[in-house]
C-alpha cells in the first residue's frame, strides 16, 4: 500500500507539473509583475482546461500524501519527490519539446539525490 | 578605415548592447525576479503554514470544522495567502521558462529551509544533510547556467484540438 501510494504521488506531482506547464505555455508569457497583469492571468487560468487538469492531478497527490503521511513518516515520502525530478525531466524532454542536454540532466540528479540526502 | 576608427566600431559592435540584446537582457531579469519570488513565497509559505500548524496542534479528524479552526490562527492564514501567491507566481514562471529548468533552479527552497532552520532556530544539520544541501546548490548552479527558454510557442502536440 505504502509504495502505491509513492507511486500515485510521483505520477501524479509529475503529470501536474506538465499539465500546468503545458497550459500555461499555451496561455502565453506573463509580460510583467503588475497586479493587473496577474488578475488577468488569474482570470484566464480559470478558464484553461490544461492548467484545471494540473490542478486536479496535484490535489490527488497532495491528498495521496496525506494518506501516506498517516501510515509512515514523512520520510517514506521522500522517494517520491526525488523521481519526480527525473521523470519530469524526462517528460518535458519528450512531450514539452524541451533542449535537455547534460547539464540539466545533471542538476536533475543531482537535486534528487540531493533530496534523499536531506530527509537523513 | 582609419586605426582610429576602429575602437569605435569595436563599442558598436561589442559593447553596445543591440535591441534584441537589451531586450533578452530585461527577459531574462523578469524570469529571475520571478524565481526569486517562486523560491521566497515558497519557504516562508511553508515556515509560517508549520509554525501555525503546531500551535494549532494535531488535528486527526473527519470534521471540516476542525480544520477551519486551524484558520483562526494567525500564522496558518499568513502562510496559506502567501503559499497562493505562490502558486500562482509559479505559474506565472512557467508561462516564461521551461520545466526542467524551473524545477532545479527552485529546489534552492530545500536549502534556503535547512540553513534557515540551522541559523535562526538552531537545527542540528547532519553531514548527510550538508552533503544535500552540496548537491541541490550543484544542481542550481549547473541549471541556471542553461538559458531559461528553450522552446517556443506553446507544445501543440500535447493539446488535444476540441481544447484550443
Amino acid at each position: 500500500m505504502k509504495w502505491i501510494l509513492v507511486g500515485i504521488i510521483a505520477l501524479c506531482n509529475t503529470l501536474g507539473d506538465v499539465l500546468n506547464t503545458a497550459g500555461m505555455k499555451r496561455q502565453g508569457e506573463v509580460e510583467d509583475l503588475r497586479p493587473w497583469t496577474l488578475l488577468r492571468m488569474i482570470r484566464k487560468i480559470f478558464r484553461n482546461p490544461l492548467v484545471l487538469g494540473g490542478f486536479a492531478a496535484l490535489a490527488v497527490s497532495f491528498f495521496a500524501l496525506l494518506s501516506l503521511l498517516s501510515i509512515t513518516t514523512v520520510s517514506f515520502a521522500v522517494p517520491a519527490t526525488a523521481v519526480s525530478y527525473l521523470l519530469e525531466t524526462l517528460l518535458a524532454k519528450y512531450i514539452l519539446g524541451e533542449d535537455v542536454r547534460w547539464r540539466r540532466w545533471a542538476a536533475a540528479t543531482l537535486v534528487a539525490c540531493g533530496v534523499v540526502m536531506l530527509s537523513f | 578605415m582609419s586605426l582610429q576608427d576602429r575602437p569605435s566600431l569595436v563599442m558598436q559592435t561589442f559593447v553596445r548592447p543591440t535591441d534584441n540584446q537589451t531586450q533578452n537582457g530585461r527577459r531574462g531579469r523578469k524570469t529571475h525576479a520571478l524565481v526569486l519570488l517562486v523560491i521566497v513565497t515558497n519557504v516562508f509559505g511553508n515556515v509560517f503554514l508549520s509554525r501555525g500548524m503546531h500551535q494549532v496542534g494535531r488535528i486527526v479528524s473527519a470534521s471540516p470544522f476542525d480544520y477551519v479552526r486551524a484558520f483562526a490562527n494567525p500564522w496558518t492564514t499568513l502562510g496559506i495567502v502567501i503559499l497562493v501567491v505562490w502558486i500562482f507566481s509559479d505559474l506565472a514562471l512557467l508561462s516564461r521558462a521551461d520545466l526542467s529548468f524551473v524545477l532545479p533552479v527552485t529546489a534552492s527552497a530545500y536549502v534556503l529551509v535547512a540553513l534557515l532552520g540551522h541559523f535562526f532556530l538552531h537545527d542540528h544539520i547532519s553531514w548527510e544533510r550538508w552533503m544535500g544541501i552540496l548537491l541541490i546548490t550543484g544542481g542550481v548552479v549547473l541549471a541556471e547556467e542553461t538559458p531559461t527558454r528553450t522552446t517556443t510557442g506553446p507544445p501543440e502536440h500535447l493539446i488535444p484540438e476540441r481544447l484550443l
